[in-house]
């Protein structure tokens, strides 16, 4: 999946999974996500209909608030929707129980976060070799070469026995890349990936994603920085739960 | 809970943590810093000692040396009669491991795993438990908690002060000999901070030992023995008996 100008021979780190060439890898239906508190309901999304092809690099944009978290955590099975359908790679999300998507999740989708969720008391690879525990997709003893293959994919080899709060926030957000890469997901998502960084970072971290879908990977990452939006294949911006705007980029 | 025997021979009581003139010092462009300079400190089995200081006064670092996620730049650090400051990071993280659960600021939960999934994961590392009494153990934690309805749930489902709980949970999740807690009301509201550090005062009087730095003298004053801490040097140390029960 991972074939690289980036690294040497990635072929034996690939699970054989097999993609159909150009299919519709994540597909909503009317979904619908509404929110009840103390202080009434409010509608984070209002009937979202979203089609996403294996190989894209998608853009969510908008304003805080419009539903663009919303959106990525009914796709990645953290938040449930109210009504309508949410398809990722074939199986419909919506009808798992919380242990099969727990399970669902850890195997095909790479979650990146904007506070970078490393947990400060595992060293970067260990961090890695966690999610991979929970993949179960690799044997065991793979796992370490695989993982420090990872780090090196993401330029983070010599940090691979350091704690993360001993890194930037750019070197971490790259850890949590290949972290996310861990059990060779079909999917990427990534929640303001870009929003904790200071500018160079930023282009660094997004560079890395620039890399990962030019070596095949689907990603879907929410931004409010319109000039990074305007990097990926596709732009999607939603205003107040619905997507208002929608368009290719070069 | 923890049914080891912290005397030694003399019959004094040994202390859990004991840190002998530890000083560390960050170097940058704008030049150097000293975060700690010579601190002298000790945490005994069953107490409740916070340290206290304004932002800057080196608490964190403190909090980040005691549990080795940090090197000092010179001094001791023996945790529960091992010299962490001589281990690897890796024997750190073991040692860790086994006698310390540590609780963050800002919670750090994995939001991709499931309440109860989080607090089996830290016995996933240990291996003390078999997989049948992780689930068990991992739901009584809950229930000490009060959360045991969200097992299922995931974190971002929760509030605040139940995520901090879900943490807490998480930190005794291999029995430790101490919780270590770095600000743990600092992301919370101050009705829901009183809740969790009632958590606290209630493990400590279950015979628990707990260390917890914090900003807030509301918290601070419910130990029972408050350090002060101002540029990287104890100026003020205050016992109060039973003020926690």
């Amino acid at each position: 999946m991972l074939k690289l100008d980036l690294n040497q021979d990635t072929r034996k780190f690939d699970n054989g999974r097999q993609q159909e060439a150009n299919g519709r890898l994540v597909h909503l239906r009317e979904v619908v996500k509404t929110y009840q508190s103390s202080a009434g309901t409010f509608t984070a999304l209002q009937g979202v209909d979203l089609q996403v092809e294996s190989g894209a690099f998608v853009s969510i944009i908008g304003r805080s608030g419009s539903g663009k978290s919303t959106l990525i955590n009914v796709i990645t099975g953290i938040d449930r929707p109210t009504s309508g359908e949410v398809i990722v790679d074939h199986v419909q999300i919506h009808s798992l129980n919380e242990e099969q998507i727990a399970v669902w999740r850890g195997r095909s989708i790479g979650v990146i976060f904007q506070f970078f969720q490393l947990l400060p008391t595992l060293t970067s690879v260990e961090n890695i070799l966690l999610a991979m525990d929970y993949g179960g997709q690799y044997p065991r003893r793979e796992r370490p070469e695989r993982a420090m293959h990872l780090l090196e994919l993401v330029g983070m080899a010599d940090q691979a026995h350091r704690l993360p709060n001993s890194l930037s926030g750019g070197q971490q957000q790259c850890v949590a890349i290949a972290r996310a890469l861990a059990n060779d997901p079909v999917l990427l998502t990534a929640d303001e990936p870009t929003g904790n960084l200071d500018s160079k970072s930023a282009e660094m971290v997004f560079h890395l994603f620039e890399n990962l879908a030019q070596a095949g990977k689907t990603i879907l990452m929410v931004t409010h920085d319109n000039d990074l939006a305007a990097r990926a294949q596709r732009t999607i911006k939603l205003a107040d739960g619905r997507i208002v705007d929608e368009f290719t980029n070069r | 809970m923890n049914e080891q025997n912290f005397h030694s021979n003399t019959g004094e009581t040994r202390p859990l943590i004991d840190l002998r003139n530890v000083v560390k010092t960050y170097n940058s462009l704008a030049g150097s810093v000293t975060a700690l300079q010579g601190v002298d400190l000790q945490v005994f089995p069953g107490e409740f000692l916070v340290v206290t200081g304004k932002s800057g006064s080196g608490k964190t670092t403190l909090v980040n040396i005691l549990t080795g996620l940090d090197r000092s730049t010179s001094g001791e650090i023996w945790v529960d009669g091992a010299p962490l400051h001589r281990f690897s990071t890796e024997k750190a993280a073991r040692l860790r491991g086994k006698t310390m659960g540590v609780v963050f600021q800002s919670f750090e939960l994995l939001p991709t795993l499931t309440v109860m999934q989080n607090v089996m994961l830290p016995m996933d590392f240990v291996r003390r438990f078999s997989v049948r009494e992780q689930r068990q153990r991992a739901l009584q934690l809950l229930e000490q908690v009060d959360i045991a309805e969200h097992a299922r749930k995931y974190p971002t489902a929760l509030s605040g002060g139940q995520q901090q709980r879900l943490a807490i949970a998480r930190a005794m999740a291999n029995d430790p000999a101490i919780l270590v807690a770095d600000e743990p009301t600092g992301s919370l509201d101050s009705a829901t901070a009183t809740a969790v550090i009632d958590l606290f005062a209630d493990l400590v009087r279950q015979g628990r030992t707990v260390f917890l730095v914090t900003h807030d003298k509301d918290v601070a004053k419910r130990g029972s023995r408050i350090l002060t801490l101002a540029d990287g040097e104890i100026i003020a140390a205050e016992t109060r008996e039973g003020s926690y029960a």
